[in-house]
């Protein structure tokens, strides 16, 4: 970038270039967020600019008149962190033009997220951009860059599988009870034990709208406590056999050395319920339920190792179609680089033209 | 070449043929959709299948009107009438129930029944004449009769896709056709009332049959009045069953189907059981 000319770049670190130590040490306070805001709009040759940052990255978008106010850009970023900037080159990945903008949509697309495809991405991009439109600090760069980023990031979604099948233990047990009961606004979940992984997914429950939750540990006011902790109900651990069949989904996570439902648990639970199926999610290790139930007609079981190869299974197609939505979003970088080219005119030079020469101290693309 | 008809010179059957190439085309779409693992365009089979109906209705209209009453007068028109039967409904409950997959299926059902009734042309060589003794009531019991029949024939659909889920999800099988699949309670929910929706079709044709048949038993060939009889029995007991929990799951779908199939082979004694003598043959028929 010349002295004088404009370009649309992207300064900032993420997961692929800083270790989650120091990116602990990234994430800005959100109650300096309002100031620094002010700061960055304050700055001179600096008229558009957007601040992505989610728990794997803090990325700058924006156009800058020249390589100067990326530096200042920097230095008012290493402030208010109280980060060596020398620190912050040495995890600073910087493009710019068709560079920088194929880095967004890749990273709008799930491409470049720590979880391969996954779609949450999405909305903190989005939420960012609207951000700074609130704050006046989009102009019409930023506007066409990411309204088209967020069109094509849904052609990127709906043309591959990069964004398809669920990649944690988690969320592919929800994916399980979506095809088995459709929707999970009637289903009531019973949580056996107060696992970790058991608590994650009883939340991954929760939060696809299960109608209802209840946790059950072997000691009561454990229950009780972990089902404050989920807005749940607690129901005490002799009661679990006799009410089994009040439940559509069971999600077992006890440190039990034995089983503790068995086929015959099951068995007088679905004569309660006949027509109704009921899903297994057997966590725990040693298994807290007893393989045999999965042999029940309308009874589901599927267990730790299950959900795991179903988890890898999908991580594996979602790697596989990377290629294809990487030549996509390659391809509409392209476009809309030399759309923006053509409209901003000699406004915005060729992203080849020698430019952040005196910026580019850290790792660049 | 300028013709003094709008519509094109054709036979009822090659309208009925033009309908069969649309399920086909619709099975085609599914197929590819499938291999390619991806979810095919719904609104796109809809609209294959919609024209497929509309081809087949208006073969159906040209076989009426030069049969001057409902085409239901031998095995070809009475499988030709159960496919246009099950597209309705599906047409009525694809956009309803939105539930995926159910296109294909329907589309591959509709393949199946028309294109077996077209190629195998003894079907259609001889056609009895005045089946209905001008009586549109006996007329309106057999078209009801058949439409059930075309409400059971996607009740087995469904009933199908019920017990390829259930594999899928007890076998971990998940991907490819699998993936799309509906829930196992939106299948269960739609065969109950494809259930229900044919028993009660079934029982208001058979009760306006049975007035016919009380007033002049000797006109109605046994055969016919039992085996007729049967299917609406074991229809309705299975729904009773299912009503009362007694018979859920797997084990309804396998009977839903199995029972399909039996349905179907018992139009050929309701079929050849009528006595009235034969008319010529109807390949010409416009």
């Amino acid at each position: 970038m010349s002295a004088s000319a404009a370009t649309f770049f992207l300064i900032g670190a993420s997961h692929h270039t800083a270790p989650i130590e120091v990116r602990e040490r990234l994430a800005p306070a959100p109650d300096k967020l309002a100031a620094f805001h002010a700061t960055l709009g304050a700055l001179p040759g600096l008229p558009e600019v957007v601040m992505l940052s989610t728990c794997n990255r803090v990325e700058f978008y924006g156009v800058a008149a020249s390589s100067d106010a990326l530096v200042q850009l920097q230095q008012a970023f290493c402030s208010l962190q109280g980060l060596a900037p020398d620190a912050f080159a040495a995890i600073c990945r910087q493009a710019q033009g068709r560079d920088a903008i194929e880095h967004l949509l890749a990273v709008a697309c799930g491409m470049d997220s720590q979880m391969l495809g996954e779609t949450e991405i999405l909305g903190q991009v989005k939420e960012a951009y609207a951000g700074a439109q609130a704050r006046r600090t989009a102009g019409p760069v930023l506007n066409r860059v990411f309204q088209k980023t967020f069109q094509y990031a849904k052609y990127v979604r709906t043309h591959t599988a990069l964004n398809e099948g669920q990649i944690s233990v988690a969320n592919v047990a929800v994916d399980l009870a979506l095809k088995i009961f459709g929707d999970l606004g009637s289903a009531r979940v019973l949580l056996l034990g107060a696992g970790e992984i058991g608590e994650k997914t009883a939340k991954a429950f929760q939060s696809r709208g299960a109608g209802s939750l209840t946790v059950a540990s072997r000691t009561l006011p454990r229950a009780m406590e972990l089902a404050t902790t989920l807005d749940a109900t607690a129901l005490p651990w002799e009661h679990v056999a006799a009410h089994l069949g009040d439940y559509s989904i069971v999600v077992g996570s006890t440190a039990a050395p034995e089983t503790v439902v068995t086929a015959e648990h099951v068995t007088a639970a679905m004569k309660k319920r006949p027509a109704d199926p009921l899903f297994f999610i057997d966590l725990a290790l040693p298994r807290d339920i007893e393989a045999n139930v999965a042999e029940l007609d309308n009874v589901f079981l599927y267990n730790l190792d299950d959900l795991a190869r179903i988890a890898e299974e999908n991580r594996a197609a979602r790697a596989s179609e990377v290629a294809r939505a990487r030549a996509i979003v390659t391809a509409k970088a392209e476009a809309l680089w030399k759309q923006i080219e053509a409209q901003a005119g000699a406004a915005m030079p060729s992203p080849t033209a020698p430019a952040l020469t005196s910026f580019r101290t850290g790792r660049t693309e | 070449m300028v013709t003094g008809s709008p519509m094109p010179d054709f036979t009822d059957r090659t309208w009925l043929w033009f309908a069969t190439a649309c399920y086909l085309a619709g099975f085609v779409l599914g197929t590819v959709a499938w291999l390619r693992e991806r979810r095919h365009s719904r609104a796109l089979m809809y609209a294959i299948i919609g024209a497929g109906f509309a081809l087949q209705t208006f073969g159906l209209y040209q076989r009426g009107l030069a049969v001057k009453g409902c085409p239901l007068g031998n095995t070809f028109e009475i499988f030709q009438f159960t496919a246009w039967s099950a597209i309705a409904l599906y047409l009525v409950i694809g956009a309803t129930f939105r539930l995926s997959l159910l296109g294909y299926f329907t589309s591959l059902l509709g393949a199946v029944l028309t294109s077996v009734s077209l190629a195998i042309p003894g079907w259609d060589a001889l056609r009895r004449v005045d089946v209905f003794g001008g009586n549109p009531w006996i007329e309106f019991h057999a078209a009801l009769a058949l439409f059930s029949y075309g409400v059971f024939a996607l009740l087995a659909l469904t009933s199908v896709m019920y017990l390829l889920q259930v594999f899928s999800l007890k076998k971990h099988h998940l991907y490819g056709l699998f993936a799309f699949l509906p829930s196992i309670r939106d299948l269960d929910h739609i065969n109950l009332r494809l259930l229900s929706a044919g028993v009660l079709i079934l029982s208001a044709s058979l009760a306006v049959g049975s007035v016919y048949w009380l007033q002049d038993p000797a006109k109605v060939n046994l055969a016919k009045v039992v085996t007729t009889a049967a299917v609406w029995a074991a229809y309705a007991l299975v729904l009773a069953l299912r009503l009362g929990n007694r018979l859920v799951a797997k084990r309804l779908a396998w009977i839903c189907v199995g029972l399909f199939a039996v349905a179907l082979l018992s139009l050929k004694p309701v079929d050849s059981s009528r006595s009235r003598p034969p008319a010529p043959p109807v390949a010409t028929l416009r």
